[in-house]
Order: C-alpha cells, then structure tokens, then sequence
C-alpha cells in the first residue's frame, strides 16, 4: 500500500495523498487548462518535475542555488508595524524583496487620486531611504465608477433589465474616468521620483477594465519613457462584460495569458504579470499544474518580463490568510523552475 | 508568503544584486537572463555572483551601491539609499527617477538634465 503524503488542498487545509494520486492530479490539473485554453499540456518530463517537487514530505523547498529571480513585491507596506515607510524598509532590509510597493489600502486609482498628495509624500519620504526600486500600486477597478458609489449608471444593473447598450455606453464612459485617474496618479508618482506604477488586477471588471489599463499605459509609457508599468491581471481568463471591446485589432473578452501579453507589450508595460485563479476544492498540484500550462505559452514568445502572480489564491498559491511555507515554497519553485519566468 | 517566495525563489534584494537585475527589467523591460547578464557585466562578475550575498557584499561597497544598513555589515562610510543610487544609475547608465529629482532639486549643482 502507499504511503500517504502531507500535501495542501486549494484552501490551505491539510491533507494526505499517495505519490499516485498526486500524478493523476498533476495530469488532471495540467489537461484541464489544456482543453480549457487551447493550449498544450505540459509534458511527461515537466509532469515528472512538477511530481517530485509535490510528492514530497519536505517542510520547505527552492530553486537551485544562482537560480533565484525577480520578486516584485506588491503590496509590500502592508501596514505590519509601526508605519508603511517602516514596513517598506522591511520588505527591504529583512525580506529580500527585490522591488518594493508603496500602496494605499484603498487599492483603487480612484479613490488614491483623491489622497494623492500624501501618497506623494509618503513616497518620496520612502525613496529617500529605500536604495531598491520602487512603485506604486493600485487596481483599475471599473466597478468603483458605477453607481452608488460612482458617477456612471451600474451596468450590473443595466444588463439583467436588457439594457445592453446602456450598459456598454456605461462601461465605454467609466473607462475614460479610469484612464484619467491612472494617468493622474502615475504622473503625481513620476513627479516624485517613483521608479515604476504597478497597474495590479487588472481586467477585475471585466474587458472594459482591461481597455483602461491598456490605454493609461499607452499615456503613461509616452509621458513617463524612462518609468516602469508593470500589469498585473486579475484572473486567466478576460471576461466579457462589454464583450465587444477590442485592443489593437483584437477582442478583449475572452483573452487567456499569451495574447493578454501582446497587447499588455503592444501598450507598453514593461513588467506582465499572468494571473490564475485557485480552485479551493483541488490540491495544490493540481492547481500548479493548470496554472502553469496556462502561462506557458507566454514563457518563449515574451518581449518583456513575466511576473506570476501568486498570492493568496493565484498561481497555486492557497487561498487562505496564513500561508503554509510547504505550499508556498512548492508553487514558488515549480512555477520559477518549469516555467523559466522572470520573476514573481 | 513574502519570506517564503523570497527564500524559495527570490535573488535576494539588496543582499545580493537583485534590486540591480530588477531596475533593467523594471525600467528597461528586460528579461532575467538579460538583465542578469547586464548587471554581472557592469559589476565585473559572474551571473552566479549575483545571487551570492558574500560576493556581493564586497561588490557593493566597492561600487557604493547600499547594503543592509547594518553597523555590523556596512558602516557609516558606505553609500546607502538615495546616496548609492547615485551611483547605481551611474553604473547602470539608466536614469533613475528620484536621482533627477534630487539633483533637480538641489537646483543644478549636481549637473540635473532639467
């Protein structure tokens, strides 16, 4: 009989699998992205990899030793202690962060543009004792636009009245707002000499969301030639809120990694960061393994380098608050090693 | 989560030369393997060396590129923060942001593009 291993569900909690039932969700998880997408499952040699590193009983695994990559932090300054510019330096000085995040918890360009000055602020103050790159980071996020707690009327409200075209035209209008704000802020960010802007969840709303994101990148990378954008997207797959928006001669609905890519380059970030969500109700090989084939396609046609997002509840990462080290640590080195990404 | 990507599969920040590979991707959009091998050129060392904490520490004070700002790791002598940017962006030869606004600030004399 075989030995049962120590291994994470989706949601975090413990559980116990045979060297067996962790290939067969290896190959499950890899062949339902596959059919999903459209795209190639990973191979047997990857498959194997992906195996040893779950098939294991080790409290903590990594990458091979000179073989470390990018971490850009998001969402450092998390308010841990003390202050944010104290979290900041110690993301720094104690984490080994590579690049650092100053972020409002109101993470929306929206409701940043009305505290812009302090973010200002705090920022500068930060960068003047900070030696690592820095950005600032926030979401698009459409749906803070609508109605109540915006100007423009709530598509999610136009839509099941069978207004849809009241509901594009609202969607069409708030990206305009969005625009506005993103480029204001990374202009008020730029102003004091912030390294980069990180443009995090993007597509959160849908493809209307994602049009924004790409058009304030398109103004920021003109105004700002020299400053970092990174885009970070929300989940895998664009959904079709508008369902007829498209970017550089292609709908955005319905995008999945690669050409989420293309046109996150087209615009002109310099940092992309797929996005996949977790199934709460699979294990963590599982979900790496479907994570990992729906980024590689990305992987050998990338002008620009590829920052998985995996927090709580993407890339494998479980969906829970204290983050076991064997869960992380896992989806950390298989998606580092059999990827070849760019950072995280 | 932050230590263990860190730990697991991160180069090391201001330990190592992470923050270096990380300004050319974040500012120049190049990929690890470019950067690295950019950075390792600028320094003088191997792709290898740029992860070693014990290589670079003596790279870094030598270059006065920061470190932990730690009296029993770099001293009062050393660059750190807005100082060793300085001399990253030098080294790096790529603008960094807060440098020109420093030197724009300090109203020319330290020879700001603006």
């Amino acid at each position: 009989m075989e030995e049962g291993i120590p291994t994470r569900m989706g949601d975090g909690s413990l559980t116990r699998m045979t060297r067996s039932e962790i290939k067969a969700d290896i190959e499950a998880g890899t062949k339902a992205a596959a059919a999903k997408a459209k795209v190639p499952p990973l191979s047997d040699v990857e498959q194997e990899h992906l195996l040893d590193i779950y098939a294991s009983k080790a409290r903590f695994t990594a990458v091979d030793m000179g073989e470390g990559v990018i971490i850009s932090a998001d969402g450092s300054g998390t308010r841990h202690i003390g202050t944010r510019q104290n979290d900041m330096q110690c993301f720094e000085q104690l984490l080994g962060a590579d690049i650092i995040e100053l972020w409002h918890i109101d993470y929306s360009f929206k409701a940043v543009k009305t505290v812009l000055p302090f973010e200002q602020q705090e920022m500068k103050d930060c960068l003047n004792v900070i030696t690592s790159p820095m950005q600032y980071g926030a979401m698009p996020d459409l749906g803070r636009y609508t109605q109540p707690d915006g100007p423009i009327a709530n598509w999610s409200e136009l839509m099941p009245l069978g207004k849809i075209d009241e509901a594009r035209d609202a969607q069409l209008e708030a990206v305009e707002q969005a625009v506005d704000d993103m480029v204001f802020v990374a202009d008020g960010m730029a102003a004091v000499g912030a390294d980069g802007i990180d443009l995090d969840t993007t597509g959160a709303a849908g493809d209307a969301d994602f049009l924004a994101a790409l058009r304030a990148t398109e103004i920021i990378r003109k105004k700002h030639p020299d400053m970092g954008i990174e885009m970070g997207m929300a989940g895998e797959f664009v959904l079709g809120m508008h369902g007829q928006i498209e970017y550089d001669g292609r709908r955005l609905a319905g995008m999945w990694p690669l050409a989420q890519l293309k046109a996150a380059e087209k615009a002109g970030a310099t940092i992309f960061g797929p996005c996949v969500n977790v199934n709460t109700g699979k294990s963590g090989a599982w979900n790496v393994a479907r994570a990992i084939t729906l980024v590689k396609p990305c992987m050998a046609e990338a002008k620009i380098p590829i920052h998985m997002n995996a927090g709580m509840g993407v890339g494998g990462v479980p969906m829970c608050r204290y983050l076991p080290l064997d869960a992380v640590s896992r989806a950390s080195k298989a998606m580092v090693e059999i990827l070849r990404l760019d950072g995280l | 989560m932050s230590i263990a990507h860190g730990v697991a599969s991160g180069m090391g920040g201001i330990r190592t030369a992470g923050d270096l590979v990380a300004r050319m991707q974040l500012t120049r959009g190049m990929r690890i393997k470019e950067a690295k091998a950019y950075v390792a050129g600028k320094l003088g060392v191997s792709e290898r060396d740029l992860s070693d904490p014990v290589v670079m520490l003596d790279v870094r004070r030598e270059y006065g590129l920061g470190g932990l700002y730690d009296s029993e790791i770099t001293d009062t002598n050393d660059a750190w923060a807005i100082q060793a940017k300085f001399n990253i962006a030098e080294l790096l030869d790529i603008p960094i942001n807060c440098v020109e606004s420093f030197k724009t600030l300090v109203r020319g004399k330290l020879g700001a593009k603006s």
